[in-house]
């Protein structure tokens, strides 16, 4: 790694935008930063065009707030609101076409890995609901089989927003959305039990409202995406504008989805927690000591 | 940046790096027995890839197996099979965003899965050089050769070249890349051959030596940054154009458009030197010309050889890179002559289109003899469809009416 490409070319400084200034004097690269200094360094540059309130874009935040190692780290995204504050963050960002994230990521992973060998270069996966559960499904699902090395983020609003709001894999039955006229046929898809079938070594779901949990979460499945293998994390993050949600209740909403679908889960392949504990000193997968049984 | 030559030194396989000039021009040649897909296998050999992504689709498949034999033999980085065409070829620009070289190979239904992805690899001006094996693409399902998929290709933004034969494509492989890997050209490349005829056949192929390789790709030459973190700037989508105004939008995305194409315009100058010329011809005084690509081309040559013996002379431009188009040369080719015949292996004519929008006068232009859905094509047909032209009496062909 260099931090060579966070900087400015000689003679160039006075030219650069100031998002880019600001970036380069003020952003998190070779610092250990966290999500409770938010605000005091340049994650993201203001002129994201998300909508005002929206979820997604504080879950984004978090998410490039939490990732270990920002000045090595590229985010794969893909056709969706996400994208256009994830390509605002100041981390290398990959498109290339809606839905093929997870096949972009696999190359990218592989191709980093030959050049660089296992020095770690952090590939993290952002899309939508759709993105990775309908339209991508098969190469979400497909990375995980072959055990790619990258973590897979699914920013989960129940819907596609992008496109003004129709129905996705992920709604709940039930809603009435565009192209769901008489309310979803089917049950929100199981994306974290297929996750589990098809050998993620992490699996996390989250709210945006517990940001040191988002924090933690997103951290463990970096790390352990860099040699145990795939790790996905499901992010509820809300459409306030699709789901007619107020500014002001989005927070709530997210609790109340918390408690009714979106209760935060964990887990942790047994290997992932012998690596975690081994090489970055997490304790808290070490076993207790068994009680000592005492044969009379 | 450090300016170390690495011509001279080893890659992992022990195989010298080799100037590609000198390798390609200059090194001993040795001829060779070879099935097309066993001429890819040997060209891979030799083109120092780091990452090469498959799936099975006749008439490719057998080639994209034997690349994975030299992927266990340790010629190639990372070699695996991806879950549809479509997820190959993101798997393939992933690794190339990475700053990989890039090899993969399709066919017929293939290519059209996959079609989104050529665009976009277009557009992000990744190198990634992709061999299309032509097949049918129709319903019902035909395995059959049938070049209809370069009309499609054409129009993406991708270099496109048609080989003739195997000894086209081994050359061409290795030569690609040099072109492709240009900083002024850095697109990918189509290297599209007939399917069958030249995959599934044995021909005698002058082999370079198997211990020189190319120079590896350096992705630090590219025009846009390769996203490996080590190169500035630091993003390579600085805004997304859709949240701007319509107006920055459309000038940005049309610029861009501009650029491709004129990157793909500036790869001719590499090309010429490359492969000695956008076209090969032969006798351009004769007043018909036979104007082809891929194996229509030997077809020709064959009922040229037919007429000859009947003491009518025919000339032959033969096609070599469609993008960029040798529209200058087919202009100066096709002067003299009176009637222009096009056989193709595609029920459209695609090539005839677009040399007729290319030359004066394109009425010389006789958009056959076509072939299909993998019908061969006899030099008799060729040579009957001149015969026509000349206003010359011949006798009728079984089967195809009075
Ligand atoms: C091949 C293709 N099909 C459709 C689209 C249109 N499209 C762009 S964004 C989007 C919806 C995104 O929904 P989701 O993935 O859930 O992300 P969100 O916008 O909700 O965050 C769609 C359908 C596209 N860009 N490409
Ligand atoms: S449409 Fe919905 S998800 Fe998209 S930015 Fe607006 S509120 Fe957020
Ligand atoms: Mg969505």
């Amino acid at each position: 790694m260099s931090l060579n490409y966070v900087k400015f070319s000689p003679g160039f400084e006075a030219f650069m935008p100031k998002e880019y200034r600001d970036m380069v004097e003020h952003g998190p690269f070779g610092k250990k930063t966290t999500v409770s200094q938010m605000g005091s360094f340049k994650e993201i540059l203001e002129e994201h065009p998300m909508c005002a309130g929206c979820a997604m874009t504080l879950f984004i935040r978090l998410a490039v707030i939490a990732v270990p190692n920002p000045e090595d780290t590229i985010m794969v995204g893909t056709a969706g609101c996400g994208r256009l504050a994830i390509s605002q963050a100041a981390i290398p960002f990959v498109y290339g076409n809606y839905g093929d994230q997870n096949g972009v990521a696999s190359g990218l992973s592989r191709g980093l890995r030959i050049r660089f060998g296992d020095q770690p270069k952090d590939v993290v996966v952002m899309a939508g609901d759709g993105g990775t559960a309908d339209i991508g499904f098969q190469q979400v699902l497909h990375s995980w089989f072959r055990k790619e090395r990258f973590t897979t983020i699914m920013l989960d609003n129940e819907v596609y927003g992008n496109t003004g709001g129709q129905e996705s894999g992920m709604t709940t039955r039930g809603a009435v959305l565009k192209m769901a006229p008489l309310g979803k046929k089917f049950e929100k898809m199981d994306m974290v039990a297929m996750a589990k079938i098809a050998g993620c070594a992490y699996i996390a779901t989250v709210v945006p409202n517990t940001p040191r949990r988002v924090e933690s979460c997103i951290k463990k499945a970096v790390l352990i995406a860099r040699e145990v293998g795939p790790t996905y994390i499901q992010a509820y993050t809300s459409c306030n504008i699709e789901y007619a949600i107020p500014t002001d209740q989005v927070m709530a909403d997210a609790k109340a989805v918390e408690d009714d679908r979106y209760k935060f889960a964990e887990y942790v392949s047994d290997e992932a927690k012998e690596y975690l504990t081994a090489r970055y000193g997490y304790k808290e997968f070490v076993q207790k000591p068994a009680a000592a049984v005492t044969h009379a | 940046m450090e300016n170390v030559s690495v011509i001279g030194t080893q890659n992992k396989k022990g195989q010298v790096i080799t100037d590609p000039r000198v390798m390609m021009n200059e090194a001993p040649r040795t001829p060779s027995f070879y099935t097309g897909s066993e001429v890819i296998k040997e060209a891979v050999r030799r083109a120092n890839v780091d990452v090469m992504v498959a799936y099975p689709i006749t008439p490719q498949s057998e080639a994209a197996a034997l690349c994975g034999e030299l992927f266990a033999e340790g010629y190639i980085g990372d070699y695996f099979r991806g879950e549809s065409e479509f997820a190959v070829m993101s798997q393939c620009a992933g690794s190339a965003f990475g700053g990989a070289r890039v090899f993969t190979t399709t066919a017929g239904p293939g290519t059209l899965r996959a079609m989104e992805n050529f665009p976009m690899w277009a557009g992000a001006r990744l190198p990634i050089q992709c061999i299309v094996t032509c097949r049918g693409i129709n319903s019902p399902l035909s395995i059959q050769p049938d070049t209809i998929e370069i009309a499609y290709l054409m129009n993406t933004g991708m270099l496109v070249w048609h080989a003739e034969t195997a000894q086209d494509f081994y050359d061409w492989i290795l030569k690609g890349y040099m072109v492709s890997e240009e900083p002024d050209v850095h697109l990918p490349l189509a290297l599209c051959c007939d399917g069958f005829f030249v995959t599934h056949t044995k021909d005698t192929v002058d082999l370079t030596p198997a211990d020189m390789c190319l120079p590896p790709y350096d992705p630090y030459r590219s025009p846009v940054p390769c996203m490996d973190m080590e190169c500035p700037p630091v993003r390579m989508m600085r805004d997304p154009f859709v949240m701007k105004s319509n107006y920055i939008s459309y000038a940005t995305h049309a610029s861009w458009q501009q650029e491709i194409w004129a990157a793909a315009e500036r790869s001719r100058k590499h090309t010429i030197a490359w492969l000695d010329g956008l076209i090969d011809t032969e006798n351009l005084d004769a007043e018909v010309l036979i104007v082809a690509s891929g194996t229509a081309v030997s077809q020709g040559r064959e009922a040229i050889r037919l007429l000859a013996d009947e003491g009518i002379r025919v000339g032959l431009v033969k096609i070599k890179t469609l993008r960029p188009w040798p529209q200058e040369e087919l202009r100066e080719a096709t002067k003299h002559a009176t009637h222009i015949i096009v056989p193709e292996f595609n029920v459209i004519g695609w090539l005839a289109r677009e040399i007729k929008s290319t030359i004066p006068r394109p009425e010389r232009v006789i958009a056959g003899p076509r072939v299909c859905g993998g019908m061969t094509m006899p030099p008799e047909i060729i040579v009957e469809e001149i015969k026509k032209a000349l206003g010359v009496r011949s006798e009728v062909l079984a089967g195809r009416g009075g």
